[in-house]
């Protein structure tokens, strides 16, 4: 009967791969490009506005003739460094949390997982909105935002795969033979949730692009000057007849990032 | 019973979150708060420092930052969301107007991705590996990629500018409501086709089903009686789930159809510093997440009342 179930996910490797490829080709854009044609992504030249490319501006203008090129490049630096930064820390906090609630077990356990299913009922923008009005600094905000967002996932999967993996006889047996949590952590538990905490990573990284992306697009995000993918879109919107390839761009580079992160996290529903 | 229970507890913590996320909220406010709030209550003409002063004693605002905070999470549990900073009016009615638009919006949307999506799915699911299993696997990968916001806007840019279809923005008539509500739909529909193949699948492969065939059900009558009550559970159980992103769109969504809903209205309320209508709103939009998991919880028990054993 086992035939039948194997079905399309035998090719995870080649969408991994290729979600990783889309991955790099939108950041070797943003980190190479730059360098290869030089330019300011804030200079104005408003007798070019909305003109096509040319050699200094690869990807023509925008309405206040500043060059697409140069800040598609910008922005693609900005939010992946933003989602990167709070992934790091989300993760880093939800696998100490994690570790420490399913080895704690008891009150710290039932604390901890009644905050993070508190946080789950919360849609993640409407957080990250929040903290965006507390905190001073756009790009802090967002970094804080989406960290205390993030963290919930990893904290979960921290939780639930080590709990399994701390009533095995193997851990067992290393607790029996005098060995330290350290050394627990590092042999049994990280072992087994490492390729778990990077899908998660993946899937943290996309929903953080889309959600800076989201919030700049309807003005509540990044401010005017900075270029930002969402931002772009919604200051090039106006524009769409007479430069359809300066509002393609940007939304072009956001498909682009956010399905190979979405290819890189794999058959993940949700 | 105990899913309840925990459902209630998450309810509670729910608002202290929201509470406490507001009144930092509220402290972090440039400029002095009380001034703003009396503004708020006695109108711009009657605000002076007598006023401020007798707002900073009732809430307890001058003094440290903790027992002001069990104050205003006191108010909270009690339901006693104040008034408006804005427009003046109390909280609860503005949220009552607006929650309408946006469960109306919400339904739509969901229907609508209920008809695509899971149709398809099953279908798919019925036959892995074929050319539809492999053309869906195609098409929800690139929708899940597609975040909700370049999803209006690109429909906005085909049916209404291009084609001039439809209205880009509005409310009130019925075909103001497909664009919002496909831009909602469309991505939900990705997700529920997966669920609902992949459930589909390995549901087709269990030995029970192929027996039903066997004894002389057509495949007609083995999905209708085997297939989708079995499929229907983990849709549920997903769609509980989705409701998050669903209201994470409906605030985005809102925004930039000019939808008159609570979405709007909280990014209207984070733009102008309303911390009740923020927390209203975010309470409101919290809630109604335990409410429908309950309640989703509550469904699938009667679906599969294995689970209650």
């Amino acid at each position: 009967m086992s035939h039948a179930v194997t079905i399309p996910r035998a090719s995870g490797h080649a969408l991994r791969r290729t979600g990783a490829a889309l991955v790099a080709a939108a950041l070797s854009f943003a980190l190479i490009g730059p360098i290869a044609v030089p330019g300011d992504p804030f200079a104005q030249s408003l007798l070019k506005a909305l003109a096509g490319p040319d050699a200094t501006a690869p990807l023509g203008y925008d309405h206040l003739g500043r060059s697409i090129f140069h800040r598609l490049a910008h922005a693609l630096r900005l939010s992946p460094a933003i989602a990167l930064a709070s992934v790091m820390t989300a993760g880093a906090a939800g696998l100490a949390l994690g570790t420490l609630a399913a080895a704690r077990g008891g009150w710290t356990d039932r604390l901890l997982t009644t905050l993070a299913d508190a946080l789950l009922a919360l849609p993640g923008l409407l957080l990250v909105l929040i903290v965006l009005a507390i905190v001073p600094g756009t790009a802090l905000g967002f970094w804080a935002g989406l960290s205390l967002v993030l963290w919930v996932e990893f904290f979960r999967l921290t939780r639930a795969a080590t709990r399994d993996t701390l009533a095995s006889p193997a851990v067992q047996a290393s607790r029996l033979l005098g060995f330290g949590p350290a050394y627990i952590f590092r042999t049994h538990i990280w072992p087994e949730i490492a390729p778990m905490m990077l899908t998660a990573a993946a899937f943290g990284t996309a929903t953080a692009i889309m959600a800076i992306a989201a919030l700049g697009f309807v003005h509540v995000g990044m401010r005017a000057p900075t270029p930002e993918l969402g931002l772009m879109m919604v200051e090039l919107l106006p524009y769409w007849r007479e430069a359809p390839l300066a509002l393609l761009s940007p939304v072009i580079a956001t498909f682009t990032l956010l399905l190979g992160l979405t290819l890189l996290a794999g058959g993940r529903e949700t | 019973m105990k899913t309840l229970a925990t459902r209630g507890i998450q309810a509670v913590m729910v608002a202290v979150l929201i509470g406490t996320a507001t009144f930092a909220m509220m402290r972090a406010l440039p400029g002095d708060a009380a001034y703003r709030i009396a503004a708020g209550r006695y109108g711009y003409d009657n605000v002076d420092t007598a006023a401020a002063q007798a707002v900073r004693e009732e809430l307890g605002m001058g003094g440290p930052a903790l027992p002001a905070l069990l104050g205003w999470l006191g108010d909270l549990l009690r339901l006693n969301l104040g008034t408006s900073l804005v427009t003046g009016q109390p909280v609860m009615g503005e949220i009552g107007h607006q929650l309408g638009a946006s469960l109306a919006l919400a339904a739509v949307a969901v229907l609508l991705s209920l008809l695509i999506g899971p149709p398809l799915g099953i279908l798919a699911g019925l036959r892995p590996g074929g050319l539809l299993d492999r053309t869906l696997l195609i098409v929800s990968t690139g929708l899940k990629a597609v975040p909700q916001f370049l999803m209006a806007l690109i429909l906005i840019l085909i049916l209404s500018v291009q084609f001039r279809l439809l209205p880009a923005a509005g409310h009130g008539e019925a075909r103001h409501f497909i664009l919002p509500a496909l831009a909602l739909a469309l991505g939900l529909a990705a997700v529920n086709a997966r669920i609902a193949r992949d459930a589909m699948a390995r549901i087709g492969a269990m030995p029970f089903y192929s027996f039903a065939q066997w004894k002389g059900l057509s495949p007609r009558q083995t999905l209708l009686r085997h297939g989708l009550r079995n499929v229907a559970v983990p849709l549920l159980t997903y769609l509980g789930l989705q409701f998050v992103t669903l209201v994470e769109g409906v605030v985005v969504v809102e925004a930039i159809f000019g939808w008159p809903g609570i979405g709007h209205a909280l990014v209207h309320a984070i733009f102008s510093r309303d911390v009740p209508m923020v927390q209203g709103t975010a309470l409101v939009l919290g809630l109604s997440f335990v409410l429908i998991n309950a309640a989703i919880d509550i469904a699938t028990l009667r679906l599969d009342p294995r689970r209650t054993a």
